[in-house]
């Protein structure tokens, strides 16, 4: 079995749960037997300014080369980055004013086979041109790679064009997998643009994949995708071979973390106002949000509002090794998602021994037992919830032994399992 | 003579209010009274009062060939008082007519048996006057929440003047002995034991609407003749009263059941008698050897229902270590809150047994998780505690 994916990020590079997924979702089908031909777009340091090129697994830099499944991984995997400007989380209005962009917008069109992907040499002068753009190299790409692979599997709108080019022009199936809706990012504000790339992605698709159930509904109550077409693969967790953190912590306070990107979809304010609420009442707590996002400015104001400053830090966008260290300083993790398709980072927090207290409206919600749930809205049941983990340590040492032993049972391979007999379903319908 | 034994178990816990800790040291008030006042109203009007019409009715067609016996829980009374007072009185007017024991047992359905003999006493005590206040009894045997019976619980309503007491007939209690006949305590061979038999008695409770069940529906005839090809001198029924018009609703046809078993029972020789004459009528045929507790609570028949993970066990020690300040504050609003804070079924809602089983949890459960049980109670314990704390102080400082 093999399946051209066009999907987000690899180590080192992770800037969120996109490229998570996408990562432990590969290794789980290399694990499966399945061969990956991976395509993911490159706006960084490709100076040669090749447009497009293969790189061989095992030339990949990655810090994860000590693990066992790394060389089943080096046979399975293969990469094609297109060079694009296309980020995991960007939204129109973004790329729009992302200065950034415009400035490396200069390649030209030396490729590496014979110039044949060698077209308009410039970036999009916005997101949807750029959409497009990608979508027409996705065709060529699978037409050309016809032979190699049996299914295309794309990973949120961005790559929606893509893989229908890519179906186009290859007659293949097609597996569209949502992380998420623009309803989870955007609220009811929904770009239209966006909701009908999304649309159009799934009703091309054989069989769409959604990472909850709560998604799964959406799918199909707000996009009208057919019921059966629809199918729950939840996320999972992967586990790093490195011990656990060996922190020295400065500060006899009890930490309570915030991480994720500062945006309205993380509902960030709800934690602002938790943590006000805790603040007026037990002493020795401290609050940390780690991450970076466009409601920042928004948080920061409103923590000096309520004069918390003092108990409340902010940390910047942490990655590697300060994630797992953050968590190892965290004696609650707090994620108060407005709207979360699923949240892979309870479990990494789970996994540090770190308990948690997720919104209700997050699909991580569907696979834990040792969590606190809340409505995302009900700042006084959070509150409380913190204050019970900081108060009460048998409940804290229950969710630390507990959880720990349930996110181990959360297994990629599992996940990737449930996604090999999708592909395996939709190209015996394809044959048909 | 085969005797049966009908045992019927009312009781409602006080339900605590959504308690955060901001309210800590600001407001004392824990219960939530609405949800506590619809669902006692709820009770009477489904269950207490067309059931206990229905054993009236009962009593007046077989005189004394028809006894029944009734835990009523201290803090049920309570409710009953405040919230139904018409059911109370048909309870008295059910003591009135000399067919009903109301059996003793703790005050306000807790687990003051696994915290210590002290603690068992003052429950147990505290419930028997309460008992003789409203109906003019003074109870003679002993049933311990939710069945709980051990060789030791048993010497100790032994050593409390109990003669005869209630326990699970749990299948890793009996072996291959029956529930169906009268046992001794090892500790102090002048108790009686009358053990429950489950199967019989959960037959009706949660089978009896079941459509799905094999011997769906349940005739009177039928379950007669289940009792009838039973071995043994007194088969034990004993029911969570709420079985008769709520968790068996009314329109399944329970009460008349009731009343065609009944008739039929007595019609074909049997007699309706109390643990206390059945104790009386039939010889122990031997010791029955209890040395962990059982229950009937879920399928495991034993204490993990409510002492079963960390956080159960934690709220309790920390609930049971207050015992001794309360007990010497002897204050009416501490005594208060002492008691419904004791309520067994509290811990019942912070197991963590059945994640994936929300049906076995029982549908008066007001919380989500066991966690927002666990969280709300300890709220209300902490402020509890801070209270007696301060009472003390104030109280050393006079």
């Amino acid at each position: 079995m093999r399946v051209l994916m066009f999907g987000w990020e690899f180590p080192p590079h992770i800037a969120g749960g996109l490229g998570t997924a996408c990562y432990g979702l590969t290794r789980g089908l290399a694990r499966n037997g399945v061969d990956v031909t991976f395509v993911v777009p490159k706006a960084y340091g490709d100076e040669d300014g090749r447009f497009a090129r293969i790189v061989n697994a095992s030339d990949v830099e990655t810090r994860f080369t000590e693990d066992t499944y790394s060389q089943e991984l080096q046979k399975r995997l293969s990469f094609i980055q297109i060079d694009s400007p296309l980020t995991p989380y960007i939204t129109p209005e973004e790329y729009a004013e992302g200065e950034t962009f415009h400035h490396t917008a200069h390649h030209t069109g030396r490729t590496l086979w014979q110039g044949r992907y060698a077209f308009a040499g410039a970036y999009g002068p916005n997101l949807m041109e750029e959409v497009a753009r990608y979508a027409i190299i996705a065709g060529q790409l699978a037409g050309d790679l016809r032979d190699s692979f049996d299914v295309i599997h794309v990973h949120d709108w961005l790559t929606y064009y893509a893989g229908i080019a890519a179906k186009r022009a290859s007659g293949k199936p097609l597996v569209v997998h949502i992380h998420a809706t623009e309803f989870d990012r955007s609220g009811e504000h929904v770009n239209q643009t966006v909701y009908d790339i999304e649309r159009a992605g799934m009703e091309a698709a054989d069989c769409v994949i959604a990472v909850s159930n709560l998604t799964r509904r959406i799918v199909i109550e707000r996009y009208g995708i057919a019921p059966e077409k629809v199918v729950t693969v939840h996320n999972a967790v992967r586990f790093a071979s490195t011990p656990d953190e060996e922190v020295r912590r400065g500060l006899d306070d009890k930490i309570v973390t915030f991480l994720g990107r500062i945006t309205y979809q993380k509902g960030p304010d709800y934690f602002v106002e938790a943590a006000a609420k805790v603040l007026a009442r037990v002493p020795n707590v401290r609050f940390v949000m780690a991450g970076s996002g466009d409601m920042m400015p928004h948080v920061v104001r409103r923590v000096a509002s309520l004069g918390i400053a003092d108990r409340f830090h902010f940390t910047g966008f942490l990655r590697g090794a300060d994630v797992n260290r953050m968590f190892a300083l965290s004696d609650v993790y707090v994620m108060p998602s407005v709207s979360e398709p699923f949240g892979i980072s309870p479990l990494e927090a789970m996994r540090a021994n770190v308990p948690v207290i997720i919104s209700k409206q997050s699909g991580v919600a569907e696979v834990l037992d040792y969590a606190l749930k809340v409505d995302y809205w009900d700042v006084d049941a959070l509150a409380d919830d913190i204050h019970a983990l900081i108060s009460y340590p048998a409940l804290a040492h229950l969710f630390a032994r507990k959880g720990r032993e349930e996110v181990t049972g959360l297994k990629w391979n599992d996940a990737a399992a449930k996604v090999k007999q999708v592909y395996e379903r939709v190209i015996a319908e394809a044959g048909r | 003579m085969k005797t049966l034994s009908l045992f019927f178990e009312v009781h409602r816990p006080m339900l605590l209010r959504t308690y955060r800790f901001f309210d800590m040291g600001v407001d004392h008030n824990y219960l939530d009274d609405a949800r506590n006042r619809t669902a006692m109203q709820r009770a009477a009007m489904n269950v207490y009062q067309p059931m206990n019409a229905l054993l009236a009715d009962l009593i007046r067609a077989h005189g004394n060939r028809f006894h029944v016996s009734f835990y009523l829980s201290g803090l049920a009374i309570e409710q009953m008082r405040s919230f139904a007072p018409d059911a109370l009185q048909s309870f008295r007017d059910l003591a009135a007519t000399g067919c009903v024991e109301f059996v003793a047992g703790t005050y306000s359905d807790s687990l003051a048996s696994l915290a210590g003999e002290e603690p068992f006493r003052d429950e147990v005590a505290r419930h028997t006057e309460i008992i003789r206040r409203e109906f003019g009894q003074t109870p003679r045997t002993l049933y311990n929440t939710a069945m709980l019976y051990s060789d030791s619980i048993g010497a100790m309503a032994a050593s409390m003047g109990y003669q005869t007491m209630l326990g699970e007939g749990a299948r890793h209690l009996l072996g291959w002995k029956s529930p169906n006949y009268v046992y001794a305590n090892p500790l102090n061979q002048k108790l009686r034991v009358l053990l429950r038999n489950y199967r019989l008695s959960d037959d009706i409770a949660f089978r009896f609407s079941d459509t799905r069940w094999s011997e769906w529906p349940l005739t009177a005839e039928k379950y007669l003749g289940w009792i009838q090809g039973d071995r043994g001198d007194t088969v034990n029924l004993c029911l969570d009263y709420d079985v008769f018009g709520s968790w068996q609703r009314a329109d399944s046809g329970i009460f008349d059941f009731v009343r065609a078993f009944v008739d039929q029972a007595i019609g074909s020789g049997f007699t309706f008698v109390t643990p206390a004459e059945s104790a009386r009528a039939h010889q122990p045929i031997g010791i029955l050897h209890a040395p962990h507790a059982t229950s009937w609570a879920d399928e495991e028949r034993d204490t993990s229902a409510w002492l079963g993970n960390e956080l159960q066990q934690e709220a309790f020690n920390k609930l049971y270590a207050q015992y001794e300040a309360v007990r010497q504050l002897d204050s009416p609003d501490l005594n208060h809150v002492w008691n419904f804070l004791q309520t067994a079924d509290h811990f019942y809602w912070m197991g963590t047994k059945w994640f994936t089983e929300a049906s076995r949890q029982n549908s008066n459960n007001p919380y989500g998780s066991s966690y927002d049980a666990f969280i709300n109670y300890m709220n209300v314990l902490s402020d509890f505690i801070n209270e007696i704390a301060r009472r003390k102080a104030a109280a050393t400082s006079r």
